[in-house]
């Protein structure tokens, strides 16, 4: 076993992951050596740069179960939720305006709504979530109307890792005669996805979240059964056949190809030994009185834990596990006391919500590294609960929630 | 963010963490702030009642680094003082003195806010009137 822990042991893997070392390797001959445009028709610079794209759309395509056609490079998943959500608005105007989306989405994809709808050019539905972070099919079935063009649901949830029943989903909006489209930047190379058996029409992802380099993510645009089209929203050169304008992100396309190949070759062992080290984890946090986990238990992804420490405030306890890098979803600065809406999405109370903490395990955690993790964070929520004014009136038997609190 | 050294000193090695007898007639608690809002103060202040002096102070607080920080030094800088030169702690000196950055301005806020919570609940115990406004002359 690796003996060696780098500090701060990075267990924040749902913000980013590092780079594969493999990677990188596949990747730095196209800044130097092969540096040609992927569009340079005339001479071998740019013929050896189309090449290595073609070769990575292959890679990239496998690994979702689509054609390498159906694969439009952009500048990562936040740009491909805009082109999803606005190009198929603005394509399909004629059908209807309405999208169906939950409210546990990432941003990049409630702002991209929030967006249409001040200008007026989409109504937007926000399903709510149950208590464990996924959406009620009936809902689903009730919210989607004749003018419902897109239901886009996210694959897995960023804070909490929950995976939504993606399959009904999209059998209930294909009954309905509307577009499915996946926010899946959590899920791809984590889980094994397949965009004809789930029956996914749009798909949004990006290479940072899956060992590639950040910068270059893809949406998956289905092409048959049905054809599928969204309205560029750069316009330019007219590249990936005329729905993403803009030069190829060569070295960028290359790592993010050699990174998909990695991950459908590992995939299902890595889940395995993430799960393991994942629950070992959990199960030795849930063991310290008033602690609870948040989301789904099972339907989720194997590397993701979001765990809230009852009386003991989130960025308080992230300082207090400095050889930890997570992240809380407490947010206490003056321009915001709210803490995370997702965790209120799912009912949990805002005290809970400001004392959780999210771990997310990679491909390089270590078992050492959970062993350290488990003993550094059981001190640091012992240590802060014995100054906590809370966790004693807990201990004293006194009801918070009959506190008259004075806020500020 | 990065938090200032004192900052980090006064979380590692809070000064006064602990609890005095909120029932004696010598002691004023001040609870402030609220769980949903992720930062709960609680400061106690023990008045030797012949020289009117704050012979011992407490904290235990529920919140960031940076409330931490702020009770932690509030309870050293209360040892010793008379209730009057007590209520002149302002909440720019705290942030002065840990560094704060605006955004944790309102952990100092509170801090204030709790000094002041302590000292009245004292006079009320002892039969004087609140101070609603503190004189910040």
């Amino acid at each position: 076993m690796n003996t060696n822990m780098r500090f701060p042991i990075y267990l924040d893997h749902n913000a980013t992951t590092p780079m594969d070392p493999r990677v990188l390797e596949c990747m730095l001959p196209y800044f130097t050596e092969h540096f040609g445009n992927a569009a340079s028709r005339s001479h071998p610079y740019g013929w050896k740069a189309e090449e290595a794209v073609d070769y990575a759309r292959e890679q990239i395509a496998k690994l979702i179960g689509a054609d390498s056609k159906e694969i439009i490079f952009t500048s990562g998943a936040t740009e491909s939720d805009n082109l999803g959500i606005k190009g198929v608005i603005e394509m399909y105007t004629k059908k209807g305006n309405h999208i169906v989306t939950a409210v546990t989405e990432h941003k990049a994809v409630l702002d991209t709504c929030r967006n249409l709808e001040k200008k007026g050019l989409a109504k937007v539905t926000y399903l709510p979530v149950g208590t464990d972070g996924l959406i009620d099919l009936n809902q689903l079935e009730n919210a989607v109307t004749d003018q419902t063009v897109l239901v886009c649901i996210m694959y897995a949830n960023n804070e909490i890792g929950v995976i939504q029943p993606i399959q009904e989903i999209a059998k209930i909006t294909h009954r309905k005669g509307a577009l499915f489209m996946t926010d899946a930047t959590q899920a791809v190379g984590k889980v094994p996805i397949h965009v004809d058996e789930m029956g996914i029409d749009l798909l949004a992802f990006t290479a940072h979240k899956m060992y590639g380099p950040k910068g270059v993510g893809a949406l998956y645009v289905r092409r048959k059964n049905p054809r599928v089209k969204v309205t560029a929203q750069i316009d330019g050169g007219g590249h990936e056949r005329g729905m993403r304008s803009g030069t190829l992100n060569v070295p960028g396309i290359v790592g993010f190809g050699a990174a998909a190949e990695i991950c459908q070759k590992e995939m299902n062992e890595e889940a395995k030994r993430l799960k393991y080290l994942r629950d070992k984890l959990e199960n030795a946090l849930l063991q310290i009185e008033e602690t609870y986990l948040n989301g789904h238990k099972t339907q989720r992804l194997p590397h993701v834990s979001n765990i809230s420490f009852k009386y003991v405030e989130g960025e308080g306890l992230i300082m207090g596990i400095k050889d930890l890098a997570v992240s809380s979803g407490s947010a206490c600065t003056s321009a915001s006391l709210e803490p995370s809406y997702v965790l209120k999405s799912l009912g949990v109370d805002d005290e809970l919500a400001h004392s959780s903490i999210r771990f997310g395990l990679g491909r390089f955690t270590t078992e050492q590294e959970i062993d350290y993790a488990i003993e550094h964070v059981k001190k640091a929520v012992h240590q802060l609960r014995e100054m906590s004014p809370l966790w004693e009136m807990f201990k004293e038997g006194i009801d918070l929630k009959s506190v008259e609190w004075v806020e500020h | 963010m990065a938090y200032s050294e004192k900052v980090i000193d006064h979380y590692k090695n809070p000064r006064n963490v602990g609890t005095l007898d909120k029932n004696s007639k010598n002691v004023g608690t001040g609870l402030v702030g609220a769980p949903e809002c992720g930062d709960v103060m609680r400061l106690q202040i023990e008045v030797d009642q012949e020289t009117g002096i704050i012979k011992e102070a407490k904290f235990k607080t529920f919140g960031c680094g940076s409330a931490i920080a702020s009770s932690s030094l509030a309870t050293e800088w209360l040892k010793g003082k008379t209730i009057e030169q007590a209520l002149e702690i302002d909440n720019m000196d705290i942030v002065e003195e840990l560094s704060l950055p605006p955004v944790k301005i309102h952990c100092s806020v509170l801090a204030e806010d709790a000094i002041l919570a302590a000292i009245n609940d004292y006079r009320i115990k002892n039969g004087l009137e609140p101070i609603q406004e503190k004189n910040k002359q």
